[in-house]
């Protein structure tokens, strides 16, 4: 049920984001762009030794759509946003997990490719295809 | 397995080339200077990717002690098969790291002769530190020292 995924740099400007419906696209970039405040504010949070993987839970209500946004921080400080619909199931914290170790692993591969460059948008077919894989599939 | 020495190799065949490249260009004395810089660029576009992959598993680091305790462990073993000898801080924003037996300088005989050109031989591994911690949100400058061994 991922409806959005977004890939945020350090800097705190997307590299990534793509949504499921194409109307609507605009409010899913200012929800994505609004979680980023709360991923900030866990980072700083840090002061204990934990795990990077942080869990967004906004239960934020929406005129007519009930949605969930989860956050998810890598070693590099670049942040992945995901935004699933919440109608069906609510707790499926592995399924949320797993997503985000997919997306881990293909935007290493995605920095590993030496015709990229660190701060340009994601073009990569592959990541795509990813990113495809599990919106599809959710929704 | 001949694993480890590709890389040497590789590295060795960077230098040269790189040098070979800016002699045949014609220009001589400033451009020891480019060479430089070309290999360290080239060092850090690699650490940034490498730190990526080693990072993926490992939870965040608190402090920058840790993030160097990390280089010196895991990344060094990982990209130079073994660890970091001796590193010292002076907790003011200064690290130093010492490797007894760096792999990429093996190969150059010991003694004074050859002192000077193993700082080529050490942008490229300089670059990629650097770019490992700028990936890990340091903003650094990384230089490197040769000494002669004592017999």
């Amino acid at each position: 049920m991922a409806v959005c995924i977004a890939v945020i740099a350090k800097e705190n400007y997307p590299l990534y984001i793509r949504s499921v419906p194409t109307q609507n696209e605009l409010k899913f970039h200012y929800t994505v762009h609004t979680s980023l405040d709360v991923v900030e504010e866990k980072i700083s949070a840090v002061g204990k030794a934990m795990a990077d993987q942080r869990e967004l839970y906004l239960g934020l209500l929406y005129p007519t759509e009930d949605y969930k946004v989860y956050g998810y921080v890598t070693n590099s400080k670049v942040k992945f946003v995901i935004v699933v619909d919440s109608s069906n199931t609510s707790l499926r914290d592995n399924e949320i997990r797993s997503m985000f170790r997919k997306l881990h692993n293909s935007f290493t591969d995605v920095m590993c490719n030496p015709f990229y460059n660190p701060g340009d948008t994601i073009q990569s077919k592959a990541f795509d295809g990813m990113v495809s894989a599990m919106m599809v599939q959710a929704s | 397995m001949a694993d480890d020495v590709l890389f040497e190799f590789l590295h060795m065949e960077m230098v040269s080339h790189i040098y070979k490249e800016q002699a045949s260009r014609g220009e001589m004395d400033k451009d020891r200077a480019t060479c430089v810089s070309a290999l360290e660029g080239m060092g850090f576009r690699v650490g940034q990717g490498l730190i990526e992959r080693f990072t993926k598993d490992s939870p965040s680091f608190k402090d920058d002690l840790d993030i160097m305790k990390f280089i010196c462990k895991d990344f060094w073993i990982n990209v130079f098969r073994k660890q970091i000898d001796n590193l010292r801080t002076n907790h003011q924003g200064t690290y130093v790291l010492q490797d007894n037996k760096f792999s990429l300088l093996t190969q150059l005989s010991s003694g004074k002769q050859y002192l000077e050109e193993a700082p080529k031989y050490l942008a490229y591994s300089c670059g990629l530190v650097r770019g490992a911690l700028s990936n890990l949100g340091m903003d650094c400058v990384v230089t490197a020292e040769v000494s002669p061994m004592p017999s």
